[in-house]
């Protein structure tokens, strides 16, 4: 019950949209969400669109572990120095 | 899947794998609260994947499991009333109540309804006027402000012949408590979904009145063994704090629309949850203003005396302190296809998931 899906916005009309996940469409509410455009990423719960999925942040939270192995190498070539 | 395969990466997997176990050299235990949780965790068998110093155990964060029988019980009495439609989350059918369940009412011919969304049941009383229809609300902050939606378009489209049976329950009250009761806990994988609506800062005190830290974290591998490393991190540097694993859908503030559905439907009461008992403002009654669309005001039924059924602990799973596999009954005589309590009915109770995934 409190898993929602990444769904695709496909057209809106009033406060309702059809998205869709991996090929099914779906309607749901843009009752708790402002702002949302064709194309976007949402997360739907029950029936109600209730967050955009922010592109920028899901690429951030991957790219901390390529920080990390930069980090990881960076250090490297001194500890095998020691 | 945009937003899933990257996040079930094997490479990032065995990364994070190799970082956990590097950064980890105390013995801890990391309760994840979220139903959702406990289900992904044993569906990728994230436990496998963690040295033996990091444990993992379930909270409270499945709805259906910590709903009362007595709740049950009212759904069933009020089932059997004349021209009146039950609708509810499929979850909840099979639950068992003191001496019926929902599924069964049906099997004898009442009007029970499984509804994807509210809006289902909604248009259902739009559609039949001359029936009472009863929605079930249960779950946290994720489903309440449906509930919410529910009452209001119910207001304004004047559908004066839908109703809502209120069980809705907030989350972190369950998470304070459970330490409170003693529970040994380093660290709490906090609700991702849940978290969509409230925002981090439900958590503030947590970690300043308990020193536990608290990560709010996504559904796939990767979330789940990211959030476990930054737990770590803050626990070997003693540095508890609330922190957002989940940034692509979770922010500090929350979605403050569907906080302020809530708050114009609900008002706070104190409730019932299984394994924890009764605790002070974390359930949501619906509020006077909003009593002609509530279930509990506007019908009257004989509920019968609660029976809880000896044997099953999901009480205890619900706080961590047993596992599903502690059951005597699990597997045995309580399966997925024959459940005895709601733990192993629920797709996101802990005994379903271990029953699901230990095959
Ligand atoms: S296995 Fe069944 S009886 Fe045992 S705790 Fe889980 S739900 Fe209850």
């Amino acid at each position: 019950m409190c898993l929602s899906i990444p769904s695709k916005v496909i057209s809106i009309n009033g406060d309702k949209a059809v998205v869709s996940v991996g090929g099914t469409t779906y309607e749901a509410s843009l009752q708790m969400l402002d702002n949302v455009n064709v194309g976007d990423y949402i997360l739907i719960h029950t029936g109600f669109a209730i967050q955009k999925i922010s592109e920028e942040e899901a690429l951030e939270t991957l790219k901390v572990f390529e920080d990390f192995d930069e980090l990881n190498n960076s250090i490297k070539p001194e500890l095998d120095n020691i | 899947m945009k937003y899933i395969d990257e996040y079930r990466d094997k490479k990032l997997v065995e990364k994070l794998q190799a970082q956990i176990k590097t950064a980890s050299t105390k013995q801890v235990t990391l309760m994840e609260v979220c139903g959702g949780h406990t289900w992904a965790i044993q569906k990728f068998g994230i436990p496998s994947l963690l040295p033996d110093n990091i444990r993992l155990v379930s909270g409270p964060g499945c709805p259906v499991c910590v709903t009362s029988r007595s709740y049950i019980d009212r759904a069933v009495a009020m089932s059997r009333l004349k021209d009146v439609i039950i609708t509810t989350y499929g979850d909840l059918m099979r639950v068992p109540g003191s001496t019926s369940t929902l599924m069964l009412e049906k099997s004898k011919g009442a009007d029970v309804r499984m509804v994807y969304s509210v809006l289902d049941a909604l248009k259902i009383a739009q559609e039949l006027p001359s029936k009472n229809v009863i929605f079930l609300g249960i779950g946290f902050e994720t489903t309440a402000p449906a509930s919410a939606a529910g009452i209001i378009n119910a207001q304004r489209e004047k559908i004066n012949n839908f109703f809502v049976l209120s069980s809705h329950k907030i989350m972190h009250p369950a998470m304070a408590a459970l330490i409170e009761e003693g529970v040994a806990i380093n660290g709490y994988i906090a609700p991702g979904h849940v978290s969509v609506i409230t925002g981090a800062k439900i958590y503030s005190g947590i970690p300043e009145k308990y020193g536990v830290g608290c990560v709010i974290s996504g559904f796939e591998p990767v979330d789940i063994l990211q959030s476990v490393l930054m737990l770590v991190r803050q626990i070997e540097k003693n540095d508890c704090k609330v922190e957002i694993q989940y940034k692509r859908v979770v922010n500090y503030e929350g979605n403050v629309k569907a906080q302020e559905l809530m708050h114009e439907v609900f008002t706070l009461r104190d409730d019932w949850w299984r394994g924890l008992g009764t605790l002070p403002c974390s359930g949501l009654g619906i509020s006077s203003k909003y009593s002609s669309f509530d279930a509990e005001q506007m019908f009257d039924v004989q509920v019968e005396p609660t029976r809880e059924d000896k044997g099953c602990i999901c009480g205890l799973i619900l706080k961590g302190l047993k596992k599903p596999t502690d059951c005597k009954l699990f597997g045995t005589a309580c399966t997925t296809a024959n459940p005895v309590g709601a733990c192993m009915v629920s797709h996101e109770g802990a005994c379903n998931a271990y029953f699901r995934f230990s095959k």
